[in-house]
């Protein structure tokens, strides 16, 4: 069934096919006219027959049958065997059709139509199934009805798991199979089947189809399942809150709009014309649930009973990993307040596959709140000047240790185990690009797992190595590897407060805010977000960074530079619209409306999906430019930038310099110029 | 020979080839002249078919190893009759060259094999299998042979060692998979070994060979042990290679004891007919099959097949002279044990079948070199191959009936200087009654001692031996474990000479069965006669009808495999 050459048919075979098409027509339309007038003589069903068995995709003829059958079961008396005469009359029409062609969805759903019915004898058709597979053991009808028939006879998943045993070592290439085993296992691992532990069974999976993987590399059917295995161990269903901010045990200051005198550098100041700071709570996977009543907050501040929280960045999605509440405070009442939140006290968070968060955590903060002294100043943020080195003893890095919650996790011990395993035996594999790129993924999973700080992080050299390897020997799939390379990078960076603070900075003209420099990395995408909460302001210039994707989280960012990377249009900032707190940006030298045609555009609201787009006053005044500029329009109107550096980009121009200026009327600096008349 | 029944005379006495001896080559060679278009008269001096590829039951088999072993009976001694009654020849009283020596057989419970004793098939030159890709299949698919014969598979093959495991040899894909024993890094090796392999033969047989990758004739010309080396493969693999899948006897690393030091370019072939052997036949489980009713079958097939087209045979019915031209000193033709004269423009040998020296000397120059192949040659390496037979109640391997043991040099003990290749036959191949198995061994060796000790120790590593031999008790080791081993029922251990065929015009003389597993050598060596005998006239050429062969091919070759 698998490798056979395509040969150019011959004039006398043409000839046959041709007059073979002849006979189909007439015996189509004969057979329409039966179906239009409901017929369901014998000669009428016969005449379906004739057609089916030429050609088994004449779906419709399928379908009259089923209304011929019902017609005629509904004529007869109900006596079991006249009914299952007629059934057995459309499995045989469905076995020969099969014949015909092995991989006609229409015969596989009726059989499994009259099987339904249950008047059918279910013996037949494993054996039936039996002659199939051994003619093609990989096809895939089969294996779904082999599923389908498995259910109605009630036969037992370990049989049919010894079955997969029985296909695969008759020939390890059968992905088929190795699908069918990870249906199987799943769900006997689900139930706790007897002997089916994870710790035993997972293992187990993992020395089988490494037979596999180390006798043909090539092979892909071994590397799915692998896949597959390795997805198993590292993922922990339920879900566990991965970090906060603030984070447990910080301290922040708060005040309003402008800049504090001498505040210390030691914390996070939070400046809000609104008189409100977020509050970050980052799951390491997509929950929903979280409400005032599942979070409660334990503080002085007053008015923050019932808190919304709002999923990042979908408001109407049910589930994140990110949620945000706003918190209130008074900037004219200077005091120093303890909150407490707790999380998951009561249930109701639950990841998007079912499962509850059932690990509480509970933790607690001092928000400082200062009198605002001077006015805000409108001054331009410089990207080069005025920064202040780290102080190391900032407790804002204790966000980079909440996962070690990790290892309280009960069966943390195998998957441990596991993964250590697997590292020594893909170690020894070599010149296999699918090689290196598992013990790539696998290394990423061991240092998630290092709870250990003098092993932590030891792994990353290895694994950039391996990306790097893996670009020059695999250009087709550069950017993929070029992606997981950032991401390994930035979670070296991240690993430990040591690495992490190399890369921070304080911008002395604003409150200290905290600034993250990771200029001049070739990062091609974002990650790590989630130990990055407290920054506020972020470089990201001279990278290769297409979108902002990730940012989002970042609700404390109020400066971002993005110059010189490669941006291709307004849509890939998209999810800077939810960075309320974001007040500079920088975009200039990139590619935005160097592509004409960018398919990118088109996966955001575009002006056709949006009719509250254009409704506004610039979009009264000048339709023609929204509608040339409606990505731009879409992500600069719901920001409060004051500052935008454009320049660079093929877009940038005095027509849309002017409408930027219409759309952000509160933008104070354009590529570098201020804002004249303001 | 005992008291020869009396026969008519042959009619009529006048043929293009006489052929002595039913084993596979001379049958090859009678049904191939047949099939031509050939008289040809077909004798054995025994009661069966396949003289040393004989397939017996326990009382002949040992009555035929006895009475062609050394210490030949003083041949009947008769005074050379006067030289002829016809006065143009001159005849040449012919001597019977055994084979055989050290045959030793043992009974261990004759009862049970008393009443069985009918039930077996048991081979003279075993272990012999057939590879599916072998030129021998070629060759009855060719002559229509096929018909007369069918095989099944051998189940699995093993690499033993001195532990007493068997492992399994991990000759395919999913083979290499299901190994236990290997190292994962071991099967990507060694799975990598095959594959540059089968790209180097696809390279060969297709001319766009810009992908494929070949094995550079430097490396073909060099020893494939060094070669496996330089694959950087491990030994343990390379050993499996050689030893259980090309199939060699003399030990590779060592240069000194080997007598054949294989080039990579006949390893890859080897390697070749194992790899192309084992996906011949559908319904063939692996590389080998073996045919029901033991291998006595082969020759009889061809042997059929040549009366079908003519010949005619005669068993029980020896020659005892050569009647040579008086005046030129050329071959005329032979006498029978019946005293009837017959003659052939050519005759062709079985091995065993030689002029006594004495008998020579008062020939003239010319009637030497007509008898010069059947000279005995005094040989400087003499080369022989021991062979065993056990009975065995229960298998070496739980589970598995047919199944073929290399024990590669060195495995079993130090000084092993070849490897030791044991096949097991059960009942479903019609050897031997149920629950037992016919175990065949042989190995190379230079003298009887050194192969009897060899097979000797690959017994005690397989099967349970009764009691410490009255001989070398020392040589078989004692096995506490030796309880779920299979229990030695019966046993023959023989030591065979090897005899090259000779070509030599009028008469030829034909190979003993060789040190093989398989029968490639042998019919080999037979096409070749043929070419030589015949000119270069192709074999069977009249069955290659090609409607005939594709309908045969459909039907798997002929070679009949069933479950």
């Amino acid at each position: 069934m698998h490798g056979r050459p395509r040969n150019a048919s011959k004039p006398e075979e043409e000839a046959a096919s041709a007059a073979k098409a002849v006979q189909l027509r007439s015996l189509q339309s004969q057979f329409m006219t039966n179906h239009h007038d409901k017929i369901y003589t014998n000669e009428a069903i016969e005449l379906s027959t004739k057609l089916l068995e030429i050609n088994p995709e004449a779906y419709t003829a399928w379908n009259y049958r089923k209304l011929a059958v019902e017609d005629r079961l509904a004529r007869i008396e109900p006596d079991p065997n006249l009914v299952s005469a007629i059934l057995d009359e459309e499995l045989r029409v469905v076995e020969s059709a099969l014949r015909q062609n092995f991989k006609s969805y229409g015969a596989w759903h009726h059989r499994k139509w009259v099987l339904s019915k249950g008047h059918s004898s279910v013996g037949n058709e494993l054996r039936l199934l039996e002659k199939f597979q051994k003619l093609d053991s990989r096809n895939f009808h089969a294996w779904n009805y082999r599923r389908f028939v498995v259910e109605l006879t009630n036969r037992s998943e370990q049989d049919e798991l010894q079955y997969t045993d029985d296909m695969i070592n008759n020939n390890f290439s059968n992905y088929s199979a190795w699908h069918n085993r990870s249906v199987l296992l799943s769900s006997l691992l689900a139930q706790n089947a007897d002997g089916f532990m994870p710790n035993i069974k997972i293992p187990e999976e993992y020395d089988f189809v490494h037979s596999a993987i180390f006798t043909e590399p090539d092979d892909q059917s071994g590397w799915f399942y692998h896949l597959w295995l390795l997805d198993q161990t590292l993922n922990v269903e339920t879900p566990l809150l991965t970090s906060s901010w603030p984070s447990h045990g910080s301290s922040i200051i708060l005040s309003g709009a402008g800049c504090l005198s001498g505040s210390s550098s030691m914390f996070t100041t939070f400046c809000s014309e609104s008189g409100s700071f977020p509050l970050i709570l980052y799951f390491d996977q997509a929950v929903g649930g979280v409400s005032s009543s599942t979070v409660t907050i334990d503080s002085e501040l007053k008015g923050n009973e019932g808190l919304v929280w709002e999923p990042i960045p979908n408001k109407n999605s049910q589930v994140s990993c990110v949620w945000v509440a706003r918190l209130k405070y008074v900037s004219s009442d200077p005091c120093e307040y303890k909150v407490k939140i707790r999380v998951g006290n009561s249930p109701g968070i639950v990841s998007s596959r079912g499962y509850n968060f059932n690990a509480p955590y509970e933790f607690v903060f001092t928000a400082h709140v200062h009198d605002t002294v001077e006015d805000s100043q409108e001054g331009i943020v410089s990207w080069t000047d005025g920064f202040d080195i780290w102080d190391a003893k900032s407790k804002d890095l204790n966000s980079l240790v909440t996962l070690d919650r990790l290892n309280a996790e009960m069966d943390f011990k195998w998957r441990q185990e596991a993964i250590d395993s697997e590292v020594e035996c893909f170690g020894i594999l070599p010149d296999s690009k699918i090689g290196k790129l598992t013990l790539a993924r696998l290394l990423m999973a061991r240092e998630a797992m290092v709870s250990d700080d003098a092993v932590k992080g030891v792994h990353y050299e290895e694994i950039l190595q391996l990306y790097n390897d893996l670009m020059a020997l695999d250009s087709s799939h550069y950017q993929y590897y070029k992606d997981e390379h950032s991401k390994a990078f930035l979670h070296k960076v991240t690993s430990s407060s040591e690495s992490l603070s190399r890369h921070l900075l304080r911008y002395r003209d604003m409150n200290n805010l905290v600034c993250l420099r990771l200029n001049n990395l070739s990062l091609s995408r974002i990650a790590s977000v989630e130990k990055l909460l407290f920054v506020q302001m972020l470089d990201l210039s001279h990278n290769e960074l297409h979108s902002t994707e990730g940012l989002e989280a970042m609700q404390l960012l109020s400066c971002l530079n993005l110059s010189h990377n490669r941006i291709r249009s307004f849509s890939a900032l998209d999810s800077l619209r939810h960075v309320k707190q974001l007040k500079v940006l920088d975009v200039s030298h990139n590619h935005i409306g160097k592509h004409s045609v960018d398919t990118t555009r088109y996966l955001c609201s575009s002006p056709l999906s949006n009719s509250e787009l254009g409704q506004d006053d610039v979009g009264k005044q000048n339709p023609g430019l929204v509608t040339k500029y409606w990505d731009a329009y879409c992500v600069l109107t719901d920001l409060n930038l004051k500052q935008l550096d454009i320049a660079g980009n093929e877009i940038a121009g005095e027509e849309f310099s002017s409408f930027v200026l219409q759309v952000v009327p509160k933008l104070v600096w354009l590529d570098g110029q201020k804002k004249l008349g303001n | 020979m005992i008291d020869i029944p009396p026969y008519p005379p042959l009619d009529p006495s006048n043929y293009d080839l006489i052929v002595v001896g039913t084993g596979v080559s001379e049958s090859v060679l009678a049904a191939a002249a047949s099939s031509s278009g050939s008289s040809v008269l077909h004798l054995d001096p025994n009661p069966f078919y396949g003289s040393h590829f004989a397939s017996l039951s326990l009382p002949d088999l040992t009555s035929f190893l006895h009475s062609n072993s050394v210490s030949p009976p003083p041949s009947p001694s008769s005074p050379p009759l006067p030289p002829s009654n016809n006065h143009d020849f001159i005849s040449v009283d012919l001597v019977n060259r055994s084979l055989y020596s050290s045959v030793e057989i043992s009974s261990f419970e004759s009862e049970i094999l008393e009443e069985h004793s009918r039930r077996f098939n048991v081979d003279l030159a075993g272990p012999r299998v057939v590879f599916c890709a072998d030129e021998s299949i070629n060759l009855m698919l060719k002559s229509g042979a096929n018909n007369y014969v069918e095989f099944k598979s051998i189940d699995a093959s093993f690499v033993g060692d001195s532990s007493g495991e068997l492992r399994n040899v991990p000759d395919s894909r999913a083979a290499i998979f299901k190994d236990k024993s290997l190292t994962l890094l071991e099967k990507n090796q060694l799975m990598k070994f095959f594959k540059l392999v089968q790209s180097h033969l696809a390279s060969s047989t297709e001319k766009d060979d810009s992908t494929t990758v070949k094995i550079s004739e430097e490396d073909m010309e060099s020893p494939f042990v060094d070669f496996l080396s330089k694959m950087r493969l491990p030994p343990k693999i390379k050993s499996i290679i050689l030893y259980a899948i090309a199939m060699l006897d003399y030990d590779q690393d060592n240069t000194e004891t080997c007598r054949h030091l294989l080039k990579t370019k006949e390893g890859i072939d080897r390697l070749a007919l194992y790899i192309t052997s084992m996906g011949r036949f559908s319904n063939a489980l692996g590389a080998l099959i073996y045919p029901i009713y033991g291998q006595g079958e082969l020759p009889q097939a061809f042997c059929r097949r040549a009366a079908v087209k003519g010949c005619i045979y005669v068993l029980r019915m020896p020659i005892t002279a050569l009647l040579l031209d008086k005046e030129t000193g050329g071959y005329k033709g032979v006498r029978l044990a019946s005293g009837q004269e017959i003659f052939s423009q050519k005759l062709i040998l079985d091995p065993c079948v030689t002029v006594g020296l004495e008998s020579l000397s008062s020939l003239t120059d010319q009637q030497n070199e007509t008898l010069s192949v059947l000279v005995p040659k005094s040989m400087i390496n003499k080369e022989k191959i021991a062979r065993g037979v056990c009975v065995i109640r229960g298998s070496v391997k739980a589970n598995v009936s047919n199944a073929l043991v290399v024990y590669p040099p060195k495995s079993l003990f130090p000084e092993q200087l070849t490897a030791i290749r044991v096949l097991q036959l059960g009942s479903g191949l019609a050897v031997c009654p149920a629950d037992m198995h016919v175990l065949y061994l042989s190995t190379l060796c230079d003298n009887d001692d050194q192969g009897i000790k060899a097979l000797l120790s690959a017994m005690s590593n397989l099967i349970s031996l009764p009691v410490p031999e009255n001989r070398q008790s020392d040589s078989v080791v004692e096995n506490d474990t030796s309880e779920t081993k299979p229990i030695l029922l019966w046993r023959a251990l023989y030591v065979q000479e090897l005899v090259k065929g000779e070509f030599g015009g009028t008469i030829s003389s034909m190979p003993s069965p060789d040190g093989n597993l398989n029968y490639n050598e042998i019919v080999e060596s037979a096409v070749k006669l043929y070419e030589k005998l015949m000119g270069s006239e192709e074999l069977f050429k009249e069955e290659t009808s090609p409607a005939e062969n594709t309908t045969e091919e459909e039907n798997d070759g002929g070679v009949e495999i069933e479950d």
